[in-house]
């Protein structure tokens, strides 16, 4: 047995087969062809299986998602009949002698670069379409298979170096017990997705892990975010048990998930979802969520060639909201730059993205990217329980700008005489240290706070939770963190406001006793955890916890922190 | 030759959807159909010429037609452009 260390990405045990997730490399050699007609019929038989596929999932596009993910691929199968480009393919064939993939690379190449000089979104988006046609007939003449999953047949363990959106939306979810990957971190979009499905999750394993043996088992322990590959039997047999009595747990706690969270001495906590799509929704509701505490919208802008408009935002957010009728549902506005890229923002290089002009400050430098997102929100909340919250807030000057941003959309929606969502609550994100320290300044500014305990521990410790060398560090048990959660609650309480929390901790079993303790309002996590974390809740007193959080407050480290809820509150000792 | 000259109204121009549907229009026909606009000239029936011409709300456009179905397909086309390509604005 070989141990392999990561990060936590998301908690959870499984035991399975190894599965290498790897993207295969479109490489062709040049060459002389001596047959001409058979490198024609080479590549025309290509083509037409290229055709039947782009067909196939052009249908399926138009049958189940939204008009614009339909249109590019007509686009596409219109250029896969363009007769000036095959023109020049065969031309360069003919002339040249060169083999078909030779010619089309080529081409395809030139009128990439010639739509990409036209020097805008939307032709940009269309030489991304030319490389994607070319790239398939390219994959199909060199018999490489077109997804790195398409062999994965049994449940396994996802292995990777670190997952993109698209390559995630390939995976068929049914075979996959939990993702391991050597770089990435806990934010990445592979343990996102995990949280989501309730599978483990470990981030930043090493490049080792890539070498592992595909099929061969190995155990996922997601929760202390190791890989141990080959484990022997008696291993095995440790984790099958910690296995079942976490199952045990979440199937008791599923049986009253419906039910709210009342704790010993009566008092409610609303105990609400961390969504990113209309699967969250649905998965949201059916594990018990009162509503959403985080609705994140980066899924509408990831994966894309241009900017998703106004209407198309609308749609989906009403779609969302649809789900959650009457309970609220906390829309965070866009949430990237830094190190979450958009090609088509064409946003710069940083050389500290954490740092940098991300999320609001990249938001209120650009009205044409904030606009659209807000008129969408406040569209789409006509007649529901909307309220929005904007990300990376440090300042109180940037609550003003954001507001008066708000302000101006409402002004234009009504002059448009739109219908929007009149009467909303406003909030912010609390991640920065800054934030933190000022909170009852920033209080009246504010209809709710919404304490992101991911960021706001590295930006306390000052160490990157990415980087598995300092992940310790970067705790949110850390006394200092929470410390600041302290003075956060209790400065929204002051001005008779609420305070939420929608990071990692929220849904963190042994954190619960201290937030509970703390004052916290709203509880927020990935839906699997709502069933455990109402449970936990209700068995606990609030009073009492006030005490437990107090003490925790004057310990020196995660470690005695979290050994202090263990001695003194068993019923948060999951240990899954 | 015949030809039709048009200045196109809707909003996104000689893009996108309408792009597809206007040499969707034109593969129907066998003649020869060419649409010139800023200088430039392109084979109506290839999505990436017509996109590359730059057509745009306003811009005008000429469109020839050669071939034994020249006057049908422009009459197909001209009615195309004159409800929009099919699009709302």
């Amino acid at each position: 047995m070989k141990k392999y260390q990561g990060v936590s990405a998301s908690r959870g045990i499984c035991i399975g087969p190894v599965f290498q997730f790897k993207r295969a490399a479109l490489e062709f050699s040049t060459y002389n062809i001596t047959n001409l007609a058979s490198e024609l019929q080479r590549l025309q038989k290509a083509v037409n299986i290229a055709q039947k596929q782009i067909s196939q999932v052009y249908e399926k596009a138009q049958q189940e998602s939204t008009s614009g993910e339909a249109e590019i691929f007509q686009a596409q199968l219109l250029m896969l009949e363009d007769p000036e480009f095959w023109e020049q393919v065969h031309k360069d064939i003919e002339s040249n002698k060169v083999n078909a993939e030779t010619a089309l690379g080529r081409v395809s190449d030139a009128y990439a670069d010639m739509l990409r000089s036209m020097d805008n979104e939307y032709f940009a988006a269309r030489a991304a379409d030319v490389k994607d046609v070319s790239n398939r007939i390219l994959r199909i003449l060199l018999g490489v298979a077109e997804s790195p999953t398409e062999n994965l047949k049994r449940p396994s363990i996802i292995v990777a170096d670190d997952l993109t959106p698209s390559d995630t939306v390939l995976l068929d979810k049914s075979m996959v017990l939990g993702f391991c990957t050597a770089q990435g971190s806990a934010t990445s979009h592979s343990a996102i997705l995990a949280r989501g499905l309730g599978l483990p999750a470990v981030a930043g394993a090493g490049l080792e892990v890539l070498y592992l043996e595909d099929g061969k088992t190995a155990i996922l322990d997601g929760k202390n975010g190791a890989l141990l590959f080959d484990p022997d039997t008696v291993t095995v047999d440790i984790y099958r048990q910690k296995m079942e009595v976490s199952r045990q747990i979440h199937a008791d706690a599923m049986k009253y998930c419906c039910e709210p969270a009342r704790t010993k001495d009566g008092k409610h906590v609303e105990v609400v979802a961390n969504i990113g799509n209309v699967e969250g929704a649905k998965s949201a509701v059916n594990n018990g969520a009162e509503g959403v505490g985080l609705l994140r919208t980066e899924f509408l802008y990831l994966e894309r060639q241009n900017l998703p408009d106004e209407e198309e935002q609308y749609q989906a957010y009403r779609l969302i909201m649809d789900v959650f009728g009457q309970k609220p549902v906390v829309l965070r506005t866009l949430d990237v730059g830094g190190d979450k890229e958009l090609p088509y923002l064409d946003l710069p290089k940083e050389m500290n993205p954490f740092l940098g002009q991300r999320a609001l400050r990249l938001c209120l430098a650009r009205p044409s990217l904030f606009k659209p997102q807000l008129r969408a929100a406040l569209r789409a909340g006509v007649g529901r329980n909307l309220k929005i919250m904007f990300p990376m807030v440090a300042t109180a000057g940037e609550i003003i700008a954001a507001r008066k941003v708000l302000d101006e959309c409402r002004a234009e929606l009504k002059a448009e005489s739109k219908a929007f969502a009149e009467n909303i609550e406003i909030g912010i994100m609390v991640e920065i240290p800054a934030a933190a320290v000022m909170a009852d300044r920033l209080a009246p500014l504010v209809d709710f706070f919404s304490i992101g305990t991911n960021d706001l521990s590295q930006y306390t410790m000052a160490a990157d939770r990415t980087n598995s060398l300092v992940a310790d560090l970067s705790s949110a048990f850390q006394p200092a963190v929470l410390r600041l959660i302290r003075d956060v609650i209790k400065a929204s309480h002051d001005h008779g406001k609420w305070t939420g929390m929608c990071g990692e901790l929220a849904g963190e079993p042994l954190a619960a006793p201290i937030l509970l303790g703390l004052g916290l309002d709203e509880f927020s996590a990935s839906p699997p955890m709502i069933p455990i974390i109402k449970q936990i809740l209700r068995n606990l007193d609030s009073e009492e916890m006030k005490m437990i959080a107090e003490e925790a407050l004057n310990m020196d480290s995660p470690e005695e922190v979290m050994n202090l809820v263990r001695s003194l509150v068993p019923v948060a000792n999951i240990d899954d | 030759m015949p030809f039709i000259t048009l200045v196109v109204q809707n909003k996104v121009g000689l893009h996108a959807r309408p792009a597809a549907v206007f040499v969707q229009t034109a593969k129907q026909f066998n003649s020869d159909i060419k649409v010139i606009a800023n200088g430039k000239t392109a084979n109506a029936k290839s999505i990436l010429n017509v996109l590359t011409l730059g057509v745009f709300q306003g811009t005008e456009i000429t469109i020839q037609a050669e071939g034994e179905d020249a006057e049908k397909a422009l009459v197909a086309l001209k009615e195309l452009a004159e409800n929009n390509f099919g699009e709302p604005e």
